[in-house]
């Protein structure tokens, strides 16, 4: 099937420095594409760029095979929830979600039903005459969403939009965004430097480094083949050496006991949630990092021996050794 | 926007922003300046030098006294208001915001009904002289230097002086060595306006100095008017014009150099109220103090209206509606044309500087055009006046008795205070609100009209409000340009008083008590509007 949102070898350049370099990217119709990033990696840049905020120094944008590089970004039929929502204050929050459809002259007499029915997508019913200014961050990040799809654009941009939200909060909307992704079928490319976010949203994530692409996959194919070291790395992968990557939770540790002298000593251990990762200095000091569910597990100090399971083991694809 | 080329509207509208202010400078404001250069170097139609004006002892004397007057100005106001500032920047009390609204009102006020405040509560000794000159100054800026300076005291983190304090620091080393500095910005930045106002103040000096005591301002008015020397006036005006420069670029010099970076809080988190008797007896004094300061004057202004004989009437409010020898029109007719120009100029000033607003506020936005829109407030009033005299004298442009002539160099004087009220409310508008409003399909005509203008039109009314005022009490260039017929109330009030006669002396402190009333109405309307931080008002 053709793609729905076609970005071909784009460059932006803000002075020498190349924000954007050559980046080339497809999301299929009805898909969510994630792209993954530390910040200064230029993935809000490409954001722009889709949304015709950011004009590209060279390569184009197609949406369902049109160019849209001379289209102006209010004929795109594009929606973008902006990081820090973007919300318009002077209005009330049916003031907000009705513009884009008041923009494309919608009678009034359509315009108020679609607003009920978007608030209650959002699970905001009842909210039409509240002022956007005292709605919680979760609520203006709900608004919006449902401002940016009110108008049923064709691909819908998100930057960052869960990034401002404290952590429960953000586990919760995740949830939501992913049920409204499926119910609607939106076709859309979701900017994030979180790497849960980018995995539980995401069909497809792209991950991006200093304006580059650096993989696109499943995030099976990313977690199983990451393409090289940093990637690993970024992707939360312990044990990166040699181009090898040792999974954590493949490294078992055992207490010595009086047979068996062990190969080092446990130096910190430190719970996340349902395991423990444990950080081994191994005789020939090496660190090996380990991730443990035994509640009984290794302190520091104590003498371990360990065991690594070849299944969990990753060669990397390019020798990142350089 | 960075996005796409410019459509065809929307080079129209920046066309238009930049067109309209620059074509209206450009024949109200470069021409009567260049009108004004030609008069000083040409004597009789030969190129004469200036140098005789230039070095005359009475034109030494006269930027002398104004360097002084100015100076000593600055620093009395900077003495009367500080206590205030402190309060208003370190405390929160009931009434705080009546207060911030009421230390406004002298600056608001007509120079001449300041002037007349002070000729009726002096002692007649002091009356007329540098030290009436110097107290009138004061009076009429505190409001600059108790709003900028204590706006910025009260964002100061209190942190900063707490650590101070934690590291060993007593109350008066901790102002010395941490508040004042931090302050220090702000106090230049406010000490500069206030330089300002003094250094070009007319109204004021031209009532209360006497013959003595003359501004630059004051000897071009005397020079052009009294003695019709109109080349002298014309260097004086350049000289002026000279000195302005001068001491904005000296300001800007000093500002700069005193920036401190740093993180400031938002008000509530640095307020607290008075809690030591200390405290509180400091609070209530220095507001007592300042009430007195500011409002004694003014009762004592109504208390002369009202004087008639060895007793009190309204004879002086009901001889208004009487022809007078004073005027060719009756007093009445004279409150009428200030609002009908006022009202007019404020439709320009508006129009133009919220065009200009627009222009500079963009993020490309022209520093160029900031700043010339500035100079009007720099070449004072008397010296716009001077030049529509001279040069919309003659044919081609002869338009000296067309009606508009004194709401168009009104509108002038505005118009900075228009752009500076509008322009800083149109820069914090966030981008990103344009740009959603472009993603959910608004074109750029569509995104100004659905997200700048509602979010700027109360700074427009605030502006509006404020041009209007700034209009009604407006003496320097309309003192030139009013026609004896068809006087404003501030130069109705200025002709009263060169005439003898308990009636007409009576009879001016009666309108400046009807200009007081008008202009603090206008800006009581204004001030229920409330703007955004960070503009002027």
């Amino acid at each position: 099937m053709r793609p729905m949102l076609c970005i071909e070898d784009v460059t932006v350049r803000f002075g020498e420095k190349a924000a954007l370099d050559g980046v080339t990217l497809e999301v299929p119709d009805g898909e969510v594409v994630t792209v993954l990033g530390p910040s200064g990696s230029g993935k809000t840049s490409l954001l722009r760029v889709v949304a015709g905020l950011q004009r590209p120094d060279s390569g184009r944008v197609l949406l369902a095979g049109e160019d849209l590089t001379s289209v102006p970004p209010h004929r795109r039929g594009i929606g973008l929830v902006f990081q820090d929502h973007a919300l318009f204050h002077h209005r009330d929050v049916s003031g907000n979600l009705a513009f884009g459809l008041r923009m494309r002259r919608d009678p009034r007499s359509t315009i108020e039903p679609r607003v009920r029915e978007l608030l209650e997508l959002v699970g905001l019913a009842g909210y039409e005459r509240r002022s956007v200014a005292t709605l919680s961050g979760g609520e203006q990040q709900r608004v919006a969403l449902a401002r940016a799809l009110a108008a049923k654009p064709r691909v819908l941009l998100l930057d960052e939009p869960l990034g401002s939200l404290d952590r429960r909060l953000r586990d919760r909307l995740l949830e939501d965004l992913d049920r409204l992704f499926d119910e609607l079928g939106v076709t859309a490319l979701y900017v994030t430097h979180d790497q849960a976010e980018a995995f539980a949203l995401g069909d497809r994530v792209a991950v991006m480094r200093a304006g580059r692409m650096v993989q696109t996959g499943t995030p099976d194919e990313l977690w199983a083949g990451p393409a090289d070291e940093d990637l690993a790395r970024f992707l939360g992968l312990g044990n990166v050496r040699d181009g090898t990557v040792v999974r954590p939770e493949a490294v078992t540790v055992r207490r010595a006991t009086d047979g068996d002298r062990g190969e080092g000593i446990v130096e910190t251990a430190v719970r996340h949630g349902p395991t423990v990762r444990l950080v081994v200095r191994l005789d020939d000091g090496a660190t090996i990092e380990a991730a443990v569910t035994a509640l009984d597990h290794p302190l520091p100090g104590d003498r371990v021996s360990v065991e690594i399971d070849p299944a969990g083991v990753v060669e990397l694809p390019e020798n990142a050794g350089e | 926007m960075d996005g796409h080329r410019d459509s065809l509207s929307a080079r129209a509208w920046r066309a238009l922003t930049y067109g309209v202010p620059l074509a209206f400078l450009a024949l109200f404001f470069a021409y009567p300046l260049a009108a004004i250069l030609e008069r000083g170097v040409r004597s009789d139609g030969e190129l004469a030098s200036p140098l005789d004006i230039v070095t005359d002892p009475v034109t030494r004397e006269v930027v002398w006294f104004t360097v002084w007057q100015a100076v000593a100005s600055t620093a009395l106001t900077v003495v009367v208001a500080l206590p205030t500032a402190y309060v208003l920047g370190r405390f929160t009390f009931p009434g705080r915001g009546v207060v911030r609204a009421i230390v406004v009102v002298p600056f608001v006020l007509p120079t001449v009904v300041v002037a007349l405040a002070f000729l009726a509560v002096l002692p007649e000794r002091l009356e007329r002289g540098w030290a009436a000159i110097l107290i009138a100054h004061a009076f009429f800026n505190v409001a600059v230097v108790v709003r900028v300076v204590g706006t910025f005291w009260a964002s100061l983190d209190p942190r900063m002086s707490e650590a101070a304090a934690t590291l060993g620091a007593g109350p008066w080393r901790r102002l010395r060595e941490v508040t004042l500095p931090l302050l220090a910005p702000s106090l230049a930045a406010a000490a500069a306006i206030v330089f300002l106002f003094s250094f070009t103040s007319f109204g004021i000096v031209l009532i209360l100095g006497g013959p003595r005591y003359a501004t630059i301002e004051a000897e071009i008015y005397n020079q052009a008017v009294r003695m019709f020397d109109l080349r002298a006036a014309a260097l004086l005006s350049l000289v002026q014009l000279a000195c302005v420069a001068l001491a904005v670029w000296a300001s800007l010099r000093l500002e700069a150099r005193l920036a401190v970076g740093g993180q400031l809080r938002a008000e509530q988190d640095v307020l607290q109220p008075p809690r030591r008797g200390r405290e509180k007896a400091f609070v209530a004094g220095s507001l007592g103090m300042l009430g007195l300061f500011l409002g004694v004057p003014l009762v004592v202004l109504v208390e002369r209206s009202l004087a008639v004989g060895s007793g009190y009437g309204f004879e002086a409010y009901r001889a208004l509606t009487r022809p007078t020898s004073a005027l060719l029109a009756t007093p009445w007719e004279a409150v009428l044309n200030s609002v009908v120009y006022a009202t007019a100029a404020t439709a320009i000033a508006v129009v133009i500087g919220g065009l200009a607003a627009f222009a500079v506020a963009r993020p490309s936005g022209s520093r160029l055009l900031d700043g010339l829109l500035m100079l009007p407030l720099g070449a004072s009033a008397v010296m716009l006046g001077f030049g529509f005299v001279i040069a919309f004298d003659r044919a081609p442009i002869d338009f000296r008795s067309a009606p508009w002539i004194v709401p168009v160099v009104q509108a002038l004087v505005a118009i900075p205070f228009v752009v500076r009220i509008v322009a800083p409310t149109l820069r914090a508008i966030d981008e990103r609100q344009r740009e959603a409003a472009a993603m959910l399909g608004a074109p750029p005509g569509r995104v100004r009209r659905e997200i700048d203008l509602p979010i700027v039109a109360r700074a427009l009314a605030v502006a509006a409000g404020f041009a209007f005022a700034v209009s009604l009490g407006e003496f320097g260039a309309t003192v030139f340009l009013a026609r004896p017929d068809n006087p404003t109330l501030p130069v109705a009030i200025f002709r009263f008083l060169g005439r003898p006669g308990e009636l007409n002396a009576a009879q001016a402190y009666a309108l400046a008590v009807v200009l007081m009333v008008v202009t603090a109405v206008s800006i009581l309307l204004v001030d229920r509007i409330r703007v955004r931080r960070g503009g002027w008002a």
